[in-house]
């Protein structure tokens, strides 16, 4: 059976992970290789690099950290942050990425994943989207992109059911309203993805307790839990959660 | 030495990187002469199946002619599907046919990409998979399979949803669906097997 996944996100910025609100009083949580092969050896079944800053020189970093970090490294992962072109995810897969993740430049050339995907399998290209829910009590959710300062008008279940179409084969589903609350995941807005699409899902946004990764499985039908920084989820190690799920009849790798 | 196949497909580089993590030696080249060399050959793979055969153009006479010597040969995901005779992703495409089957699409009623850990049952006839136990999980990312036909064929499946083969063996030549690079501590353990029957092979000659 194919098990649930626990996914740690790791920001990087200037070769260091850094740690933060929204981006805000950033503060550097240590090296990106070492905390990458420490997560791998304590369990974690992917990761996520998420390069924050994404200007032309940080891509040139974040090629030179995806190796070393793949040297380490014999669990999957998934860079994001910037990604522009088919050439920039192909250096990226070389250098030892398992997945790279798109986001703006997928809302502005949605060309970008069909490319991709023909030519490198969809199961390495992650859309990441990032929700905004419209209003209060209504379940409907824009897509935000450039990091999430920027609202558009698409629906984010169209979008998504878009992006499957065109060849995705997996979505970072982000609450920009639950991000940083600790409150939980949005399973609303999960189930609502999970629902209009069959490939997988992953949510981000809201981690603070152990039942909140259980409730975002159960209730959103997701087939991920991604914990948005390195701080959200520090009083647990990944094997604690992946016992608190395995006690509660969620299959995991353990 | 192990040559892993270097033929323009992404992620080829965590291949080399596991093998040389576990100490074995390993050249990812695409020169006749170190694939003729070589103790085992290792036919990676990150693409879509038809720009996978496309990219490993006259290659594929080579590994082929090689593998049917005798020379241990590891297929990985798409390098995996590839030792089959035909595929079905955007539209269709021949394979090496070294193992009959055909890689069709994961049948619907289920998420596709088949994506993440998975569990494998493990028989006991099959080296590439000795000393895991009776079960294990790997990492799998793929949304095609291959269906296989050959009775010569050993098989280890998951389960999704109906039996899924994830690795295969004939003889000298050896497939797994999922990553073996990609799959922690099991991984690894696979990758030190085939280490060891390119070693025999090698000593027998």
């Amino acid at each position: 059976m194919l098990t649930k996944r626990i996914i740690p996100c790791l920001d990087v910025k200037d070769n260091r992970v850094v740690k933060g609100v929204h981006f805000l009083n950033l503060q550097d949580a240590g090296d990106p290789v070492e905390l990458g092969a420490k997560y791998s050896d304590n369990g974690a079944d992917e990761l996520v690099f998420l390069d924050i800053t994404a200007t032309i020189r940080s891509r040139k970093t974040i090629v030179e950290l995806v190796e070393k970090v793949a040297e380490n490294v014999f669990i999957p992962f998934t860079v994001g942050g910037g990604i522009q072109t088919v050439e920039q995810v192909d250096k990226l897969l070389r250098s030892g990425a398992e997945k790279v993740s798109v986001n703006t430049a997928a809302v502005e050339n949605p060309n970008l994943i069909a490319e991709a995907a023909k030519r490198f399998g969809s199961q390495c290209v992650v859309v990441a989207i990032d929700a905004r829910r419209l209003e209060k009590k209504q379940n409907k959710w824009k897509v935000c992109v450039k990091a999430g300062t920027e609202p558009t008008d698409i629906d984010v279940v169209e979008w998504a059911v878009k992006v499957e179409n065109l060849g995705a084969g997996e979505i970072l589903l982000t609450s920009m309203d639950a991000d940083g609350t600790k409150a939980g995941y949005d399973n609303q807005l999960n189930r609502a993805v999970t629902n209009a699409i069959n490939i997988p899902v992953i949510a981000s946004g809201g981690a603070g307790k152990l039942e909140h990764l259980y409730d975002a499985i159960v209730d959103g039908g997701v087939d991920a839990v991604l914990m948005a920084s390195v701080t959200h989820f520090g009083n647990y190690t990944i094997k604690q959660m992946k016992e608190y799920l395995g006690n509660r009849g969620i299959a995991v790798n353990l | 030495m192990i040559v892993v196949i270097d033929y323009n497909v992404g992620n080829i580089r965590s291949v080399c990187n596991a093998f040389r993590y576990i100490g074995c030696e390993v050249k990812l080249s695409r020169e006749f002469e170190d694939i003729n060399t070589a103790s085992g050959l290792v036919l990676p793979g990150v693409a879509a199946f038809g720009y996978a055969v496309s990219a490993l153009g006259a290659l594929d006479k080579q590994i082929k002619e090689i593998a049917l010597g005798g020379k241990p040969l590891l297929g990985i995901c798409v390098g995996y599907q590839m030792l089959f005779e035909i595929s079905t992703e955007h539209d269709e495409h021949k394979g090496l046919g070294l193992i009959q089957g055909s890689v069709i699409p994961i049948p619907p009623g289920r998420k596709v990409p088949h994506m993440g850990w998975n569990s494998v049952r493990i028989p006991e006839d099959m080296d590439l998979l000795a000393g895991l136990g009776k079960q294990k999980n790997f990492y799998f990312a793929h949304s095609y399979y291959a269906d296989v036909s050959d009775s010569d064929a050993r098989t280890a499946y998951t389960d999704y949803g109906f039996d899924l083969p994830a690795s295969v063996q004939k003889a000298n030549i050896y497939g797994t669906q999922f990553h073996p690079e990609k799959s922690g501590q099991a991984g690894l353990k696979i990758l030190r097997n085939f280490a060891q029957i390119c070693e025999r092979y090698t000593g027998k000659c």
